[in-house]
């Protein structure tokens, strides 16, 4: 396709949403569940073509912005007391703990090392051994089979100085409870999470809360048809689950990636930052894996965490605010020096708004 | 975080493992998750493993579509 076909097919979409939503008699509103969506909206501008009582909201996608101040403390904390090498995804670098973040650890000549794939720690564990080598263990269900096949991968290999830090989130707990809110009407479904979980696991959203959800792929005409299909559906009042990303996501999901997962975790609590403890959310490793976990064979105390109470990330993470609502917003909270990981990850929120603006602001008055 | 990009398949190099081709650089991937992965398709790799593997039929039906929706834009620009 041309950019110029690309250009009118994007013109016809939003026309199109545009034609469903003036046959709606209140304003609908859609929260795009996961971050790498956020990016592709903002970066694309698609906010500017959608009409007036269409609003799009950020969820709690974004593995960083979710992750708690004290995961951050506590893999510095490991890293100082236990002298281990921390590898980690570079999105993680520079979220602020309490004191210091890994950048800052390794300005001060801490070892971090970015990667990758999880699979690149496995060499690192060999290269720096017997020193502690300690993967930060962040990321949804399109991450957490990664990590599984590592872990698995690193066992038949006899790989003995090499742990997690577990604070892996899964997708359903949560989607439950924005599901909950009578303020949201559906849900733009995240592409690669849903190639893993599959489609039929969502059947909750119209069965028991009478809410539609669409999954998308990741260009923005991809995220255009998402929209469309889900202002068809609420329209229509006929919710239900569609898939515009048909190309790589089917039904029943991928099931080998869902077995290594289970072959390695388990289900367990986990708190999320804006959304707090929720049950079920997170996982832990199984007894066959157990040696993996750094929380239990590299001990260390870390103290309770506080978050700057002027910090709104907790509602932006849920979509009941936006970023320009925050008093830091720009002036204390920059992505250059960020108090809050939406400012901080490359797909949150608050760094979206940061890079390209308040695209509805400018198009709609 | 969860940034995936379709890849091509271009050899199987052991019964798990593979090499996919990116703009004319091969690197190696993790087939745990696609055992049935041949080579010539594109894979969806996401942090060093393929998570699935690209329906090219629907990849086609899908650009028809765009297409056919360009059309339906492209005779306002001529008034």
């Amino acid at each position: 396709m041309t950019d110029t076909d690309q250009i009118r097919t994007a013109q016809t979409l939003a026309r199109q949403i545009r034609e469903l939503c003036d046959s709606a008699d209140r304003t609908l509103r859609f929260m795009e569940v996961c971050g790498t969506h956020t990016m592709a909206i903002a970066e694309a501008g698609l906010k500017s073509l959608l009409p007036a009582n269409l609003e799009l909201v950020s969820g709690p996608g974004c593995p960083v912005c979710v992750t708690e101040k004290i995961f951050i403390d506590h893999a510095l904390a490991i890293g100082t007391e236990h002298d281990a090498c921390l590898v980690t995804f570079g999105d993680l670098v520079r979220v602020p703990g309490s004191s210091g973040s890994l950048a800052t650890c390794r300005s001060e000549g801490g070892r971090v090392r970015v990667v990758y794939s999880p699979l690149d720690a496995i060499d690192i564990a060999l290269s720096e051994a017997p020193r502690p080598t300690v993967f930060l263990g962040v990321g949804f269900e399109t991450t957490i089979p990664t990590v599984a096949g590592t872990l698995k991968t690193a066992l038949a290999r006899g790989i003995e100085n090499l742990f997690v830090l577990c604070a892996f989130k899964t997708i359903h707990p949560p989607l439950k409870i924005l599901a909950a809110k009578k303020d949201l009407d559906g849900f733009l479904l995240p592409g690669h999470v849903s190639a893993v979980v599959g489609l039929q696991c969502y059947s909750y959203l119209p069965a028991d809360f009478g809410k539609c959800g669409v999954v998308a792929g990741f260009e923005p005409l991809d995220i255009l048809l998402g929209l469309r299909e889900l202002a068809r559906m609420a329209v229509s009042n006929s919710p239900g689950i569609g898939n515009e990303y048909a190309r790589v996501v089917r039904g029943p999901g991928n099931p080998a990636a869902r077995e290594l997962m289970g072959e390695v975790f388990d289900a367990a609590d986990a708190s999320w930052r804006g959304l707090g403890r929720i049950p079920g959310s997170g996982l832990r490793l199984r007894a066959a894996y157990s040696r993996f976990d750094a929380a239990t064979h590299l001990p260390v105390e870390v103290p309770a965490a506080e978050d700057d109470p002027r910090c709104l990330c907790a509602a932006i993470l849920t979509g009941s605010k936006t970023p320009d609502k925050c008093g830091l917003f720009g002036r204390q909270c920059t992505p250059d020096d960020p108090v809050g990981p939406c400012m901080v990850s490359s797909e949150g929120t608050c760094a979206a708004y940061y890079k390209y603006g308040d695209q509805r602001r400018s198009s709609n008055g | 975080m969860c940034l995936a990009v379709p890849m091509k398949l271009v050899e199987k190099t052991g019964e798990f493992t593979g090499k996919v081709d990116s703009g004319g650089i091969k690197r190696d991937v993790s087939l745990m998750m696609l055992p049935h992965a041949q080579v010539g398709d594109y894979v969806i790799i996401h942090a060093g493993f393929g998570i699935e593997v690209l329906d090219p039929e629907e990849a086609r039906i899908r650009l028809d579509l765009f297409r056919e929706l360009a059309e339906a834009t492209a005779h306002l620009e001529e008034i």
